[in-house]
């Protein structure tokens, strides 16, 4: 077991500083209170304001805690910021696959629909942004519960509804495909949502690595999946590649 | 097999981009660096011509980077710019005379309503399809001509030249001050009203009357051509189309039949409609430009409705009054409230472009009470840009005679479905977006892979585009209709905000007075033309504009709704001058109608029941609806013919 991590702490003492009094310090003053050296000070109040933790006046120089802290508990990024910036990921993901592809985000236990892009073949389709889809039994639900232990506990309240006989409806089942998500690092749906549609999603990641919401594609399962019913590799690796790269343009570095 | 790429540049008025694209149409790469706006006064925007060049020279590398890619598996580089914003620089050492001015600049306000009286003035919209707004680039070239010590001596030797963007791209692409090429496409140029609509050469009259040498403008050349390779940055890509960035949006829409239109919103917002192998001149405030000209093939118009704010204004309501994070919250905060609670905005932050063309007019927030939250205030502002194009959409009806079925969108406002439902709710119409959002820099694409036989032809490029999304009209008739109603109202709070200055309430602007000045106006010129020594042509177009000018203000500003007696035969018929003494005796019978009855009614009434402020504010109303008549031709036999019998006193 390794021993606590300095820069950490160092940073815990910079933000519980930045909360007494005035709330307004210049980097020199912190230094001096926690007897840093200057350099490190700016370092650590560099990589706070980088994740929203603190901010800089614009005119003084000086630091304040920043408003990213003060919405700590609810989302870490706004849906509409989010598709505004997929929307060139996803056009491609659905120029390049030829399927439909759709954007998922949590909301109140259910996968919200926050972008959705036609299949490019012209045929009659309907935006479903807006629509709510269950966690359980879609592609782009899996990977949401698969990086976040509070949603799979909010299924253990109800009972998962059964869409179909291949719906996941025990938690045991839930909860080995989950790791089955997180060692592969993509999901998919295979008729548990409506019998003969399918799907494949892969993580969208944030700042340091957060799974802010989902990226897949679906249809057909004949157009999906192999004959043997697992997905078809050749759509894998396209929805893996837009997850990577919107998952860069919000900043996450290593995927 | 090597793989092939179109490179695009988009240089737009907040940043340049570069993208590659693949043989079928696919973003393979995006690079994109924002350049500063510079505000150094009120209504003044500029930009750094060479900030601009210097983050080309980084994004262009860049963008083969990421894709992998080296300069030879680029056929092709196709521009696309922001239009109008004017650029002059030194021949020979490559520096631009002071800053770039900006589309969106409005300093040439006060000179251009001076030349607006000069001899001549009538003509440059015939001319050129644009009429005299500080928004094209002729003004600010005579502007800075006017202003810079020594400068005309300069342009008149050929030691300054003028360019557009894509001018001084390809300029510094192709080697600069060592052998740099010196053009400009015919859509670009069809924003400058320098150039002939029919000809697509510079037009003689034009530069006398804009006083521009012409040993400063570049050379016209169609829209896909290969004007050079590049000798800087990366050398060895031929550079194969050039378009302004609205033309290249129509084309990467692929609107290529007439009837086609696409609106991209962006900063501001801007409707084409192609009008195929004829312009189409305008007579409800739309522009007619160039569309694009492929190689040899004849030039294809279309016809804009320009509006000025719509990004702009998230922009702001980010930045300045910081309700906002970031412009995709917007949509987050207007979903926090039903409705805009009673509240409009209107945008005019430097004037109101199509279809009012008010360059006086200025930004109103209508209908505040104690209600209204900033959720409100956000509907407002998306709503802001759904009304505004629905006044473009009618203006165009109108002038094509052909009713909008569907709008093909772009653009970075598409993102915004709370915004792409509404305008699909006021037009009454679906309304499309592509699989690629970038059309701008696809429609560069496009014509630079035509121009080098990467792709074959027009068909080819059709089977590109894909519907990505779709947003059917879902508002109640009734609904739309009432809220139609209180924008109009909200807009013409705008106008003559600028004009009066301090005098704004003083005598004149009153708008009992202001009908009465314009009657006895009236009796003067009937009373004229009764001398057969007279001018009488002269006397009869001024009675035509004044005439049809005065009832089409009545009819908008003083009495909506309701009709008065038609007169549109008996002015044709003097205009036509057939038995003339006869139609002037029934056109003065008319015109004596409607002067005694208004003036022992309507004006008492007015008297009676109106306080001055609100008298002032619809006489400057009044004034503003009547000069922009009289600044759309109003008075023409045309017009009068195609008003019929909705033209009444």
């Amino acid at each position: 077991m390794p021993g606590p991590i300095q820069s950490i702490e160092r940073a815990a003492a910079i933000l519980r500083l930045l909360a007494r009094g005035s709330g307004r310090l210049g980097v020199g003053e912190i230094a001096e209170s926690l007897e840093l050296a200057k350099g490190t000070a700016h370092g650590i109040l560099r990589t706070l304001q980088g994740v929203g933790f603190v901010e800089q006046d614009r005119d003084t120089g000086k630091y304040q805690l920043g408003a990213a802290l003060l919405h700590l508990g609810t989302s870490y990024l706004d849906v509409n910021e989010l598709r505004s910036r997929a929307i060139n990921w996803a056009d491609a993901l659905a120029a390049r696959s030829g399927e439909a592809v759709r954007i998922g985000a949590p909301l109140e236990g259910r996968v919200l629909v926050v972008h959705h892009v036609f299949r490019p073949d012209d045929s009659l389709q309907t935006l479903d942004v807006g629509t709510l889809l269950p966690l359980h039994a879609t592609a782009l639900g899996k990977v949401l519960l698969a990086y976040d232990t509070t949603l799979v506990a909010s299924l253990r309240t109800g009972e998962p509804e059964a869409y179909t006989r291949r719906t996941l409806v025990t938690q045991t089942a839930i909860k080995r495909a989950c790791g089955k998500v997180r060692e592969a690092g993509w999901a998919a749906e295979n008729g548990e949502m409506i019998a003969g549609e399918a799907g494949i999603a892969a993580p969208i990641r944030g700042h340091g690595g957060i799974v802010v919401g989902a990226i897949g594609v679906s249809g057909a399962v004949e157009r999906i999946c192999e004959p043997d019913g697992s997905p078809s590799p050749r759509l894998l690796g396209h929805v893996r590649d837009a997850a990577r790269a919107v998952s860069r343009d919000l900043g996450a570095s290593r995927w | 097999m090597v793989q092939r790429y179109v490179m695009s540049i988009d240089q737009g008025t907040t940043s340049t981009r570069c993208i590659l694209f693949d043989a079928r149409g696919r973003l393979v790469s995006v690079v994109q660096r924002e350049h500063q706006q510079h505000f150094p006064r009120p209504g003044w925007v500029e930009h750094d011509a060479v900030e601009i060049w210097r983050n080309l020279s980084r994004i262009v590398p860049q963008a083969l980077a990421d894709a992998g890619a080296t300069a030879d598996q680029v056929v092709g580089l196709g521009i696309a710019n922001q239009r109008e914003t004017t650029v002059l620089w030194d021949r020979h050492t490559g520096n631009p005379v002071g800053r770039a001015i900006v589309w969106q600049d409005t300093r040439t306000d006060a000179m251009l309503e001076q030349l607006a009286r000069e001899p001549g003035a009538d003509r440059v919209r015939q001319l050129c399809g644009l009429p005299l707004a500080t928004y094209f680039s002729a003004p600010r070239v005579r502007w800075l001509l006017e202003r810079t010590p020594g400068l005309r001596e300069r342009a008149e030797r050929g030691d300054v030249l003028f360019g557009t963007i894509e001018s001084w791209l390809i300029w510094n692409l192709t080697g600069g001050a060592e052998g740099g090429v010196h053009v400009t496409d015919v859509t670009n140029a069809s924003r400058t009203m320098l150039m002939n609509l029919r000809t697509l050469n510079w037009d003689d009259e034009l530069l006398e009357f804009f006083d521009v040498p012409r040993a400063m403008l570049p050379e016209i050349r169609s829209s896909t051509e290969v004007y050079g390779t590049t000798s800087r940055v990366v050398p060895g890509i031929r550079i194969a189309a050039a378009l302004g960035d609205q033309q290249a949006a129509l084309f990467g829409q692929t609107c290529f039949a007439p009837g086609e239109a696409k609106c991209t919103y962006g900063t501001g917002s801007f409707l084409l409609l192609n009008t195929g192998p004829t312009p189409v001149l305008s007579t409800h405030g739309m522009l007619t430009t160039v569309g694009f000209k492929i190689g040899d093939e004849p030039a294809v118009y279309a016809l804009e409705g320009s509006i000025a704010v719509t990004g702009s204004l998230v922009q702001w309501f980010r930045d300045g009054l910081e309700l906002i994070g970031s412009a995709p919250e917007i949509e987050t905060l207007a979903r926090t409230v039903e409705d805009n609670g009673g509240c409009y905005i209107v945008p005019a932050f430097s004037g109101l472009f199509a279809p009012h063309w008010h360059s006086e007019a200025r930004g109103v927030i209508a209908g505040l009470t104690s209600y209204i939250t900033k959720g409100h205030l956000a509907r407002a502002v998306l709503e802001a840009t759904g009304w505004q194009t629905r006044e473009v959409v009618d203006a165009m009806n109108a002038d094509s005679g052909l009713a909008l079925s569907t709008l093909k969108v772009d653009g970075g406002m598409t993102a915004d479905n709370l915004l792409m439902q509404f305008i699909a709710d006021v037009l009454d119409v679906p309304v499309v977006r592509p699989m690629v959002a970038e059309t701008v820099s696809l429609g560069a694409a496009y014509a630079a892979g035509l121009s080098v036989g990467y792709w074959p032809d027009l068909e080819g490029l059709r089977r590109n585009w894909h519907r990505a999304g779709q947003w059917l009209p879902a508002m109640d008739p009734a609904r739309r209709d009432t809220e139609y109603g209180h924008w109009r109202q909200a807009v013409e709070l705008t106008f003559g905000w600028m004009r009066p200055g301090p005098a704004a309430a003083a005598p004149g602007s009153d708008l009992v007075e202001v009908l009465l000045a314009d009657h006895r106006r009236f009796e003067q010129l009937l009373r004229d033309l009764r001398n057969a020594e007279a001018d009488r042509p002269a006397l009869v177009a001024e009675l035509a504009a004044l005439l049809v000018a005065h009832a089409t203000a009545t009819e908008r500003i003083v009495r909506p709704g309701s009709a008065g007696t038609p007169f549109a035969d008996d002015l044709l018929a003097v205009l036509e001058a057939d038995d003339f003494e006869k139609a002037l005796l029934r056109l003065e019978n008319v015109v004596d109608g409607h002067v005694r009855g208004e003036e022992r009614g309507l004006l008492n009434d007015l008297r009676r029941t109106m306080s001055t402020s609100d008298r002032t504010g619809l006489g400057r109303a009044f004034v503003a609806e009547r000069r922009r008549q009289l600044d759309l031709d109003c008075g023409s036999a045309t017009h009068i013919r195609e008003l019929g019998d909705r033209l009444t006193l």
